[in-house]
């Protein structure tokens, strides 16, 4: 491995910063190519960093050290992130992990002796259509299986790049199993802008709220308003940016629609631009989804030949309007907008206190709107056919399709796009997924339901949602599965707040005791209260809902529970043989009365 | 948003325009309990200990703007249980040890324990192993006690023109750390009268020499309650 005393470390850094001309705001985009180029950020760069961008070195390891892709100590010249979906699991993938480790030699977590490998664990990949999956050295692994894992290991063996591995490793499957408004019939690229041009921005915004399109992310305000918002604010300057870092566990449509329909994600943006007045557009594409960027940047390129971004577009005097691309570095937060906009600036991904929204105080305190992937493409449709076309699907209050990345337990994983107030029966009964225990319509942050409950339909007005609708069959445990995506949260909490930074590991940890059986009934009520505090007193929407999967599964599954619960009384919160081993192996002495009957292993 | 009034408890709270409900609340004399707003300061809102209903909603009242005809409910039983529980996580996340700490009875994490009855931790205790700074030579960092109010940060930050102090890391590993290539608290520009060194509302920044200069028992919130007098640092620990 490439070894650089402090000083080639700051003289590197200080090459990758200059491509980025030194923009402190581009510290994210830096801090990546840091990483990428020198397998992780060392002490020295982050002093080098500070000098050239005239920050405080606290502030450059503030930033280095929230985000997972980046590291304080080496990482190998292979490196691989398992990703750690609840589906992945259900998959198998902890056995594949381990044969991995066994082949080469390797702990997880820790850099292989010579410090070549390095195997780690990862939140979802976004691939849970086909896992399990995997990234290495940031390049998407799936279908896995034991056979690809032995031919994975050769290759490293053998020190062949990664660059020189055969392709079909790395192939990702679009898998989509339903078609409908966005899916089966793509515009022609351009459509959407001429239409507006044609139309005019008013009369365009107006097709968007006559087409009563809702934000696709599974928050659901009204796109109309929203624009129309931003495009009041008073500014000389507005930003329009795609929410791309499609980070909840479960959801892969943003992924298929970006590697299917970039074209129409774009025309949507332009469109966005054209309406509000932006000449600036970011794409915060999810770090995950790295290898999607040299297409996307292809497309632009493409767009711009065709006069569909740049300086007057399609001949529009003062219709200027370009589109950048921003990765991510490994943290769920930063699909909260608000976040989003610091990461783009550069900073740690902390939600912003709002008021302000970012349709008056967005990037850098511009007006800006954030809209998901999957709504800059239906805004894109809606420009090219119409209100009237998009409303004529779905129901009264939620107009149109929505995409579903179904995953779990059924036949046919993959996308769905349905139009909204199909029912959870339906979409089960398409996918494969029949008999199913339960579903998380949304992920984890979103609703988990079960069999009584298939009735219920997708749309804003009752089951709300993202896209991810994960299958759990008979014979599901959900008790793991909530302490699973309580891990996550805790994982991925940004650690502002209190409730949700301490409030999110506490949680994890008694969900760890119920599930080892250490837990008596008395022990639900501290964490139900706790779940309440966290839902009315955090900052933001991660914190909010992170305690979901455990009240939704403790309501619906109880038996799941009542089965590994040791009785009605409180559980001591430790395991007192395990604390006083030591002190009884060192004084020679066990008291026969010193002991509690417990069931902790 | 122009001038008006809210109620705070059924309590009329007149507020000017661009006020927050928090400084509404101080300027008319109501307290509503919080750790990491400081009235010279930029609006943080991490604490939470603030958090009120307003028009029905939960909000931090350090962040949230007043506006006319608002109804604020601040002293309920629900937000005490609420308070209370923020109080019981930051007391689980830390080492918190007052018999034995420099702050105890100048302390607002410990005033709003008493204030909001917290008689017990409640939650099991993370006991993590923190750093503790004493290479400076006027000042020492208790990383045991810090609570990530982030008020020394904005301080040095924003007064002193230094960055003295930031928070890194993520999550539950979130952590004060220090503007030096060292780590250490005597690399960095920090110096007597630093604003910095006066807003510590817990004894996370503990100013060498005065520590014990009020006896234990005599001290800011031993005698009233924190809603009484407000989230103070005397003279004394300065």
């Amino acid at each position: 491995m490439e070894s650089l005393d402090d000083e080639g470390v700051v003289l590197r850094v200080g090459e990758v910063a200059a491509r980025h001309g030194d923009d402190p705001h581009r510290l994210v985009q830096i801090l990546r190519d840091v990483q990428a180029a020198l397998h992780h950020v060392p002490a020295a760069a982050l002093d080098g960093l500070a000098q050239r961008l005239g920050l405080a070195r606290v502030q450059v390891e503030g930033v280095a050290t929230f985000y997972s892709h980046l590291s304080a100590t080496a990482r190998g010249h292979y490196h691989f992130l398992f990703s750690d979906g609840y589906t992945d699991r259900m998959l198998g993938r902890e056995a594949l992990v381990e044969q991995l480790c066994a082949a080469l030699g390797v702990e997880r977590g820790v850099p292989s002796a010579d410090g070549r490998v390095t195997i780690e664990d990862t939140a979802c990949t976004g691939l849970c259509d086909q896992g399990p999956a995997g990234l290495v050295n940031g390049r998407p692994l799936s279908g896995l299986g034991p056979m690809r894992i032995e031919t994975i290991a050769g290759l490293v063996k053998l020190g062949v790049p990664v660059d020189e591995w055969p392709q079909e490793l790395f192939d990702v499957a679009d898998n989509i199993h339903r078609r409908d408004l966005l899916l089966a019939g793509p515009i022609q690229s351009g459509d959407g802008v001429r239409a507006v041009l044609e139309r005019g921005a008013e009369a365009t915004l107006a097709e968007v709220e006559r087409a009563g399109l809702r934000g696709r992310g599974g928050a659901g305000f009204p796109t109309a308003r929203k624009w129309g918002f931003c495009r009041q604010a008073e500014a000389d300057e507005r930003v329009v940016a795609c929410n791309a870092d499609e980070g909840e566990p479960g959801t892969f449509k943003d992924r298929v629609l970006l590697h299917t329909q970039p074209d129409l994600v774009f025309e949507g943006m332009t469109v966005c631009a054209r309406v509000i007045g932006a000449r600036r557009g970011l794409v915060y594409l999810r770090g995950e989804y790295a290898f999607l960027r040299e297409p996307l940047e292809a497309v632009l390129a493409e767009r711009r030949r065709q006069g569909l971004l740049g300086k007057a577009i399609l001949g529009a005097e003062g219709f200027d309007f370009d589109i950048e691309i921003h990765l991510g570095a490994g943290a769920y937060i930063c699909g909260e907008e608000s976040a989003m906009i610091e990461s783009l600036e550069g900073h740690r991904g902390t939600p912003r206190i709002r008021p302000p929204f970012p349709v008056v105080s967005g990037y850098l305190g511009l007006p800006t709107v954030v809209d998901n992937v999957e709504s800059f493409a239906a805004a894109g449709a809606i420009a090219a056919h119409g209100g009237d076309w998009f409303c004529a699907c779905g129901t009264a209050e939620s107009t149109g399709t929505k995409l579903l990345s179904v995953a779990g337990d059924c036949a046919r994983p993959g996308i769905y796009e349905f139009p909204f107030g199909v029912t959870v029966a339906e979409v089960l009964e398409a996918c494969g997924g029949s008999g199913a225990r339960a579903v998380q319509v949304g992920g984890p942050s979103g609703t988990c339901i079960g069999q009584t409950e298939f009735s219920r339909r997708i749309a804003f007005e009752d089951l709300a949602t993202g896209g991810a609708f994960t299958v759990f069959g008979p014979g599901r445990d959900m008790v793991e599965v909530a302490l699973h995506h309580s891990r996550f949260f805790a994982h991925e909490s940004c650690g502002f707040c209190t409730p949700c930074r301490v409030g999110t590991s506490v949680l994890a940890q008694g969900l760890e005791r119920i599930a080892r059986g250490g837990a008596g009934r008395a022990d639900l009520e501290p964490l139900k209260q706790l779940s309440g505090v966290m839902r009315s007193m955090s900052h933001c929407g991660l914190g909010m809902t992170a305690a979901n999967p455990f009240m939704q599964t403790l309501e619906r599954f109880p038996e799941d529970y009542e089965e590994r619960l040791a009785g009605d009384d409180v559980m001591p919160a430790f395991d007192l043989d395990a604390a006083l081993a030591e002190a009884r192996a060192l004084s020679g002495r066990d008291d026969a009365h010193a002991h509690l009957e417990q069931r902790h292993g | 948003m122009a001038d008006g009034t809210i109620t705070i408890d059924g309590q009329t709270v007149p507020f000017t325009e661009g006020q927050t409900i928090m400084q509404a609340a101080e300027a008319a004399g109501v307290y509503i309990a919080h750790l990491c707003h400081h009235p010279e300061f930029r609006p943080h809102g991490s604490c939470k200990l603030c958090t009120v209903k307003a028009g029905g909603r939960h909000v931090a009242a350090c962040t949230a703007p007043a506006s006319d005809g608002l109804e604020v409910e601040n002293e309920s039983e629900e937000l005490a249980a609420g308070r209370r529980a923020l109080l019981q996580l930051l007391f689980v996340e830390g080492n918190h040890y007052c018999p034995f700490c420099e702050r105890s009875g100048n302390c607002q994490l410990q005033a709003l324990a008493y204030r909001y009855g917290m008689v017990e931790p409640h939650f099991p205790h993370f006991y993590p192993q923190r750093e503790v700074d004493a290479s400076h030579p006027d000042v020492v960092l208790e990383r045991n006690r810090c609570i990530l109010c982030a008020l020394c940060v904005r301080a040095s930050r924003d007064v002193d023109g230094k960055h003295v102090f930031d928070i890194v890391g993520r999550g539950i590993h979130a952590r004060l750390a220090v503007n030096s290539a060292s780590g250490r608290l005597a690399d960095t520009d920090l110096a007597p009268g630093d604003r910095a060194l006066e807003v510590c509302p817990v004894g996370a920044i503990i100013v060498r020499g005065r520590g014990f200069a009020v006896p234990i028992g005599e001290r800011l919130y031993d005698h009233r309650p924190i809603n009484e007098i407000g989230n103070r640092v005397p003279e004394s620990e300065q």
